[in-house]
């Protein structure tokens, strides 16, 4: 018998599959965001500075609330830019 | 009794003698006013986002303190708007969250809780391996599970 491992398949069966989202705070136990913690934050903003959608970053609306908060914090402070390109 | 937290941005051009004296004055304010230093965080010369008053760095300061009212932070951030030492400042009221993330930052408690989640993180990368066996189109629908630990070991500094 074949095992598991040789059965080839002839399309990939992962596609179509999507992973499920989750809340990396809710997953993780993480109760705060920091604003000072640059490389923490720029996770959740784009190439350009700007914030990620809950749809990208599957943040729960609580933490997506204080995420957003952070960044804007953060980018009062210089921590983040407001404006940029290639920010990662 | 809450928490609060001013974390100020100093003009770097000014000699460390001044700078530390700056953050002096409003530890000193703080006290006078009847507030309680619990942390000060110097973070140090860092590389500005975006220039400010024509400066690409500044001198990093955070303090954190307890306060029966907040009736003295407009007092205190008065002084700081007038200061022409500070570029930038930003007072927060923490919740009990927040007290309990600084608390253990300074114990070094958070960079622990990494290396106990990135041994969780294991049998997902042997899935992973795994599931690339059919085709290397592979490509997982969102890259965050893979960017978890990086940010953790981040959050350790």
């Amino acid at each position: 018998m074949a095992t598991q491992d040789e059965i080839k398949f002839l399309a990939n069966p992962n596609i179509g599959s999507q992973k499920k989202k989750y809340c990396r705070f809710k997953k993780f136990g993480l109760k705060h965001v920091d604003y000072k913690d640059e490389n923490f934050l720029i996770q959740f903003v784009n190439e350009q500075g700007k914030l990620l959608p809950r749809r990208l970053t599957g943040n729960s609306l609580k933490f997506q609330r204080r995420v957003a908060s952070a960044v804007k914090r953060a980018r009062h402070l210089a921590i983040l830019p407001f404006v940029t390109d290639l920010l990662k | 009794m809450r928490h609060y937290e001013i974390t100020f941005i100093v003009d770097p051009v000014l000699s460390g003698d001044e700078v530390k004296s700056t953050a002096q004055t409003y530890k000193e304010m703080i006290t006078n006013e009847g507030g309680s230093i619990v942390h000060v965080d110097e973070m140090g010369l860092r590389q500005l986002a975006y220039p400010i008053n024509k400066r690409s760095t500044g001198v990093y300061y955070s303090i954190e303190f307890a306060a029966e009212t907040g009736n003295m932070i407009s007092k205190v951030e008065l002084a700081l708007k007038r200061d022409e030492r500070i570029m930038r400042f930003l007072t927060v009221s923490l919740d009990k969250f927040a007290v309990k993330y600084n608390d253990d930052k300074r114990n070094g408690k958070i960079g622990k809780k990494v290396k106990k989640e990135k041994v969780k993180e294991i049998p997902y990368g042997a899935y992973n391996s795994n599931a690339h066996h059919a085709a290397p189109a592979a490509t997982p629908a969102v890259a965050a599970p893979v960017a978890i630990p990086i940010i953790l070991d981040d959050s350790e500094e």
